[in-house]
């Protein structure tokens, strides 16, 4: 499934980069891809269980910038 | 834009003035401080280096720093410990605790002066890349009965109504139901040549009518229209990274925490050499003083540990590029491709469609002792069932209108040809091969082009010649790429006389005739064998039949014509003009994005690589080396924008 969030608040972009790292290593994302200049986030991960990786996605966005919000539009 | 965005820019100028009152807060008590410091030690009221200068700076230094530290120790708490913040605070404290307060300040308020410009700059190339995309649609005046109401282009169905008025925007991909007008594609293509459109015309979303109001049926919903397409096309490229970008992210990775380490070691090293060998080298101050100049040296390397102008810079600028190529009517769908579009050295055509128009017509009619009309008569009678492109060349010329009840028996054969039976007698309408199985004495003709012969009642009638027309561009386009020290190489299936005319007249370096789909590829294959390691081949095509090839290319181009679905899927490039200038107009415009990169890369990593040494050696302070370090960034961003350019 896959599913592209606006971000709100990525002001680094060496922040955006270390986000996306992270958010490849959780099991169950297939891709992923912070882009700084639309600020938007998109994710490809297994159907089944998406909504527990998306809290795990918010949980290490939360950790690398604790400003930048995920919008769920 | 969408309103989320809008209110994004007003939110972060809100942020952004805040910042500018606190730095010339800061700058303001910072100086004040300064010269209070300078007059207190000269009237020998307070000697030099006391803590009671501490006092003074300490309030301009957190005026800009709290924040800075707060959010180091947040990140701290979060696992996160080597960012800019942390640095920066490391950097500053260290400068207060060697008794360097003005040091301390400056370092804070240069950061956020970097800091702030990188907002800005950052701010602006989002405003502008947005400016670029702004094709989105806000609305559709719907039709329901007598109401016109204006809804969300998401929420229109296919089938419904959507009245476009004059200046508005197509929201949505339809069929003109009512009105005729013309069509501003400037927005998709670059072009600003209008298009004219009547009932029964199909219009896609994203142009602007310019005369008269149109209703319009919708063919497709939003989430499929052409506007959409593109706009996620440009926003998904971004995660199709470059080689540069790639190596700029790992990097970054390595550079902060070894910058870090080595000041670690510059801190540490040199003095206790020193110590250990007791010599007492260039300072005769005595050992306190050797330790704290080099935590000093140590201190400016830290403050240099963040990469942030490259990090920034790289992806601006290829997101910029295919920003502006988008403007062109170019889309690209990855940076990966522009970097690789700019080291294009041979590159491999597609005839049909590609180089030439695609459309067949009649360019000669070559009866045996009937007349011309006749010949086209029979011929189109003959192919009234078949919609290959021959038949509807002949039809084409023909006008008339074609009576079924005069055909009857028709049967086709693959490769070869038609027979039927028109008015009574047999006819046969082939090819020169047809003719052969055939019996019939044909005669070829000298004009190039497909050859359809006719034969009624086993004596040859007479031929007609059908060719494809070269684009008007794509002779200067196959100079130009030639120019550029391009390959230009032609795959066709087409016959030798065809292929071998079409490229004397064009100038191409190479063709190749009578190629089935495999053996275009083997031919890309060896020509891919040809070129170096770095060098790409570029295949361009109509992206449908000739997905093996696009595939096995570098980089695959499909003329797009403003809308093909099948196209757009396939291809790492689509042209929205189906206009082999683009190319040439792509080439260029990668060129100049990779130039610009490469000029940020060197520009960013030399300066930083000399204020690191003139740091190790003392000569560059901390200020110093912040304020070239956000000059370097700021410089890089400004750079970047460059990219966004769209040169005529």
């Amino acid at each position: 499934m896959k599913k592209v969030y606006e971000l709100e608040n990525l002001d680094c972009a060496n922040c955006a980069a270390k986000m996306e790292r992270k958010i490849l290593k959780i099991d169950g994302v297939q891709s992923a891809s912070v882009n700084f200049m639309m600020q938007k986030l998109s994710i490809e991960a297994n159907e089944s269980g998406f909504d527990e990786i998306m809290e795990k996605v918010v949980k290490v966005c939360k950790k690398v910038e604790p400003d930048c919000k995920i919008l769920d539009n | 834009m969408s309103l989320i965005a809008k209110s994004l820019i007003i939110k972060m100028s809100k942020k952004q003035k805040k910042k500018i009152i606190q730095i010339s807060l800061a700058i303001l008590l910072f100086v004040a401080a300064f010269v209070s410091e300078k007059l207190l030690v000269k009237g020998l009221i307070i000697e030099n280096g006391s803590i009671w200068f501490l006092f003074m700076y300490i309030v301009p230094y957190l005026i800009v720093g709290w924040k800075v530290i707060a959010e180091a120790g947040e990140n701290i708490l979060h696992g996160q410990i080597f960012d800019e913040n942390f640095l920066m605070v490391i950097a500053s404290i260290g400068a207060l605790c060697i008794g360097e307060y003005p040091e301390a300040v400056a370092v804070m308020i240069f950061f956020q002066i970097g800091e702030l410009f990188e907002d800005i700059a950052v701010g602006k190339s989002r405003k502008s890349i947005a400016a670029l995309m702004d094709i989105k649609p806000e609305y559709a005046n719907l039709i329901d009965g007598d109401k016109i109401s204006k809804v969300k282009p998401e929420k229109v169905e296919i089938g419904d109504i959507v009245l476009v008025k004059p200046g508005e925007k197509v929201p949505l991909d339809g069929i003109i139901e009512q009105g005729s007008s013309s069509l501003n594609t400037v927005a998709l293509t670059g072009e600003s040549l209008p298009r004219d459109v009547s009932e029964n015309d199909g219009i896609i979303s994203g142009c602007i009518n310019m005369r008269t109001p149109l209703r319009v049926r919708v063919t497709s919903k939003y989430e499929d229209s052409t506007v959409k397409k593109i706009l996620e096309l440009v926003e998904n490229s971004a995660a199709n990274k470059a080689p540069s970008e790639n190596f700029i992210t790992k990097f970054a990775k390595f550079y902060t925490p070894i910058v870090v380490a080595c000041a670690v070691l510059l801190a540490v090293l040199p003095p206790l050499v020193n110590i250990l060998t007791k010599s007492v080298a260039y300072t005769t101050v005595g050992a306190g003083a050797i330790w704290t100049e080099w935590i000093r040296r140590a201190l400016t390397f830290l403050v240099i540990s963040c990469p942030c102008a490259l990090v920034i810079s790289v992806p601006l600028s290829f997101f910029a590029g295919i920003g502006s190529a988008s403007k062109q009517g170019v889309l690209i769908k990855g940076s990966n491709y522009l970097e690789a579009l700019s080291k294009a050295k041979i590159i491999a055509f597609d005839k049909t469609g590609t180089l030439t128009k695609g459309n067949f017509t009649v360019t000669a009619i070559h009866p045996n002792k009937i007349s011309e009309d006749e010949l086209l008569e029979t011929a189109c009678l003959a192919e009234l069932y078949s919609d290959h492109p021959i038949s509807l060349a002949l039809k084409g010329a023909y006008k008339k209108p074609i009576e079924s009840k005069r055909v009857s028996n028709i049967v086709e054969i693959a490769g070869k040809g038609i027979s039927g039976m028109i008015d009574g007698r047999k006819v046969y309408v082939g090819n020169g091969k047809y003719m052969e199985t055939l019996g019939i004495d044909y005669h070829d003709c000298s004009q190039v082009g497909t050859i359809v012969h006719i034969a009624i009642e086993d004596e040859y009638a007479g031929h007609i010649v059908i060719s494809d027309q070269i684009k008007a561009d794509s002779r200067q386009a196959i100079l130009d790429l030639r120019a550029l020290g391009i390959k230009t190489v032609m795959l066709t299936g087409d016959r030798k006389n065809v292929g071998e005319s079409i490229g004397k007249k064009l100038k191409l370096n190479e063709y190749y005739c009578e190629l089935l789909p495999k053996d275009k590829v083997e031919k890309v294959e060896e020509l891919i064998k040809q070129k170096g390691k770095k060098e790409k081949l570029v295949f361009v095509g109509d992206g449908i039949n000739d997905a093996p090839v696009l595939t096995r290319a570098d980089v695959g181009i499909a003329m797009g014509a403003l809308g093909s679905d099948a196209a757009i899927e396939t291809a790492d490039i689509v042209l929205m003009n189906d206009k082999p200038s683009d190319i040439v107009k792509a080439i260029r415009l990668s060129k100049r994005t990779r130039k610009i990169v490469v000029e940020n890369i060197s520009f960013a990593l030399g300066v930083k690589l000399i204020i690191l040494i003139l740091g190790a050696l003392g000569i560059a302070n901390m200020w110093f080396a912040v304020f070239a370090d956000v000059g370097v960034s700021v410089i890089a961003i400004l750079n970047a924008m460059r990219c966004l350019k769209v040169n005529k």
